[in-house]
């Protein structure tokens, strides 16, 4: 058999990954369609597609561009909180019925406000490096959360005494006669849900394109040049910030898509949904899926998310099992003698299954 | 202006707790190079001992204390052997990763031993408060031990680090810890008596927040945590001086801002602080700015 050359195997591989993603949308459809799916599995399919957008758009952070960020969940609360916004303004200004153009709109401006949010952010973070990146991410994660408790939004009327007017309103309760969307520290109530598995699906779809594509084109090897010698890449006259940026934004929308398709997941949402430990939380998916590995931070994101479902007898240790896999995963993974051992137990199973050598990594 | 003093004084007493924790975060980070994010947890252990010890025990609160700083001591030294030691190589991603899942760690091991609901902190601090200016301001005690703690901590420090031969095989360790080695200093044995150090004193500043605000629950280590390491970057991490000046500017700008500003936006300002001080002076006040090599 001849060997197959990079561009070869980047191909199969991400035609795998989306094998993966579409095999399981077909499976989840027709167990929808049979009814052998349960009540609580079926509830769980967006958040499932909403984590997985989550794990790959921290992918690309934390494995492509290798800065460590502990704010993604602040990118989307914004995304949450703009879509809402959007959906139920439109419905009420406008008389927009359409629920589907509705969620499509709101997705597409939770990411064009989240980007807003990553471009401002970026300038001034991505000027650090390492633990101070990583301080200061949560640091924007957190007045994020803290800024959109102070918020009331609302629809009230204009000169002519329509009601198609937004009003933002800081640390101010509306008047009364207006229509709120978002109460301050309550957070949005009466959220009209709309958001559909098959949209959350294509959500996935669109965010693994646009990542693996973006890891495999020029931009993407420059990106990783600059994670892995910042400096020789710099002396090559690669424009770190420009690329830097890249990743970051990107990162930034996709999880303000993934935050509006969140939001409007359920009736009632509140920027305290979106602390510090969200951002863990899908930390730990793509530490746990392999940094750097977008089908791994897909497969993490969707099981991890299954699992306590299934695992609700044992919820009070869940978090508990989370902290010590995450710090046996570090330690086993940065230990030479144990990752020798499983080079080894790997060719040792690809030559029992009649494969020559390992993976490649 | 009596209610700025006030306010003032409320500020530097929180501070003087932010900047005891600082003292954790920036031995360690000086000596280890490695930001331990559990570091807030082991406050919310020691608040939590202080509490069993007196309340169900019946100890005498100070006895409390002493066993709450024994049982940090020995669960710093714990962890490091544990969890961080085998990273001493690995890069930086994987180490704050693992002190990330070690302070997850930490709180549900709290969740499950004390369970979610808010145990009330009964202060052990029992000196009265005194009132200054004609009545017009009080102060109250755990404010004076508090300031007065973290003034003792200070100097014991500065003398402990400039003095003694642990102080000095402390600052060659974090200076160059392969020449460290090779001038017969236990380079292992050093970092663990750093974070002994470190997470005694968590356990001091533990007992101390919770004497002032005294709601506990497994998570209350956690934001005072991230605002301790806010000061010590602030101050210019590494640096013991830098530590009690940015603990106490932090402390007076979330009390200021809480009072004149919004409430809500408290937490706000200090990241933000954290956030502008990065951009004009990235190594912090007191900070030495290394220079990058190839």
């Amino acid at each position: 058999m001849m060997k197959k050359t990079a561009s070869q195997r980047t191909f199969i591989s991400n035609a795998v990954t989306y094998a993966i993603v579409i095999l399981a949308f077909i499976i989840c459809n027709m167990l929808i369609k049979n009814g052998s799916m349960s009540r609580s599995l079926k509830g769980q399919l967006i958040p499932i597609c909403v984590y997985i957008v989550m794990a790959v758009s921290l992918n690309l952070t934390v494995g492509i561009s290798g800065e460590l960020s502990l704010g993604h969940a602040g990118f989307m609360s914004l995304g949450a909180f703009t879509g809402v916004v959007v959906s139920t303004w439109m419905l009420h200004a406008f008389q927009f019925e359409n629920t589907l153009a509705r969620l499509i709109i709101a997705i597409a401006a939770g990411g064009l406000i989240a980007g807003i949010a990553g471009v401002l952010i970026g300038i001034p973070v991505l000027r650090l490096r390492g633990d101070y990146l990583a301080i200061v991410t949560l640091a924007f994660g957190e007045i994020i959360r803290n800024v959109i408790n102070c918020l009331y939004i609302a629809v009230v009327p204009n000169v002519e005494g329509n009601m198609t007017r937004l009003a933002i309103l800081f640390n101010k309760v509306p008047e009364p006669g207006s229509v709120v969307i978002v109460n301050g520290p309550a957070g949005a109530v009466g959220i009209a849900k709309i958001s559909t598995f098959p949209v959350a699906f294509a959500l996935v779809l669109f965010t693994l394109f646009v990542v693996l594509n973006l890891v495999n084109s020029r931009s993407g090897r420059a990106i990783m040049a600059i994670r892995d010698a910042r400096i020789a890449a710099e002396s090559s006259g690669l424009n770190i910030t420009k690329y830097k940026m890249m990743a970051f934004v990107v990162s930034a929308v996709l999880a303000g898509m993934a935050g509006a398709l969140y939001g409007l997941n359920y009736s009632t949402i509140a920027a305290s949904k979106f602390k510090f430990d969200t951002s863990i939380l899908v930390l730990v998916f793509v530490v746990l899926g392999g940094i750097g590995n977008i089908r791994g931070s897909v497969i993490a994101a969707a099981l991890l998310t299954v699992l306590p479902e299934l695992l609700r007898a044992f919820s009070d240790y869940r978090m508990l099992v989370y902290a010590v896999v995450l710090i046996i995963v570090m330690i086993a993974t940065n230990t030479p003698f144990i990752m020798t051992r499983v080079r080894d137990l790997r060719h040792f199973i690809g030559r029992v299954f009649g494969r020559k050598g390992g993976d490649a990594v | 202006m009596t209610l700025f003093l006030s306010y003032l004084i409320n500020g530097i007493s929180l501070g003087s707790v932010y900047a005891i924790i600082a003292l954790g975060y920036t031995m360690v980070y000086g000596i280890a190079k490695m930001l331990n994010f559990a570091h807030g947890d082991i406050i919310m252990v020691g608040a939590y001992i202080s509490f069993t010890a007196t309340q169900y025990w019946g100890l005498h609160p100070l006895v409390s204390v002493v066993i709450a700083m024994m049982v940090c001591t020995v669960l710093g030294i714990t962890i490091e052997g544990l969890a961080y030691r085998p990273l001493r190589k690995a890069p930086s991603l994987a180490v704050l990763i693992t002190a990330i899942g070690m302070s997850y760690f930490l709180q549900n091991i709290a969740l499950l031993i004390w369970g979610a609901d808010l145990k009330n902190f009964s202060s052990v601090i029992s000196i009265g408060s005194i009132s200054i200016l004609g009545g017009s301001i009080l102060i109250t005690g755990e404010t004076i031990v508090t300031i007065a703690a973290n003034i003792v901590i200070m100097i014991a420090l500065t003398l402990f680090t400039g003095k003694t031969k642990m102080g000095k095989a402390m600052r060659a360790v974090s200076e160059d810890k392969g020449a460290a080695e090779l001038m017969g200093i236990n380079v292992n044995r050093t970092i663990s008596v750093t974070f002994a150090i470190g997470s005694c004193l968590a356990a001091v500043a533990g007992v101390l927040l919770c004497s002032a605000y005294p709601a506990l629950l497994p998570t209350t280590g956690s934001m005072p945590g991230i605002k301790a390491f806010t000061a010590a970057v602030f101050g210019g991490i590494g640096s013991i001086p830098g530590a009690m000046v940015g603990g106490i500017l932090m402390g007076v700008i979330e009390i200021l801002g809480k009072a004149y500003v919004s409430t809500e936006l408290g937490d706000a300002f200090v990241f933000a602080v954290l956030i502008i001080m990065l951009l004009v002076k990235p190594s912090g006040l007191f900070g030495k700015s290394v220079r990058e090599k190839v």
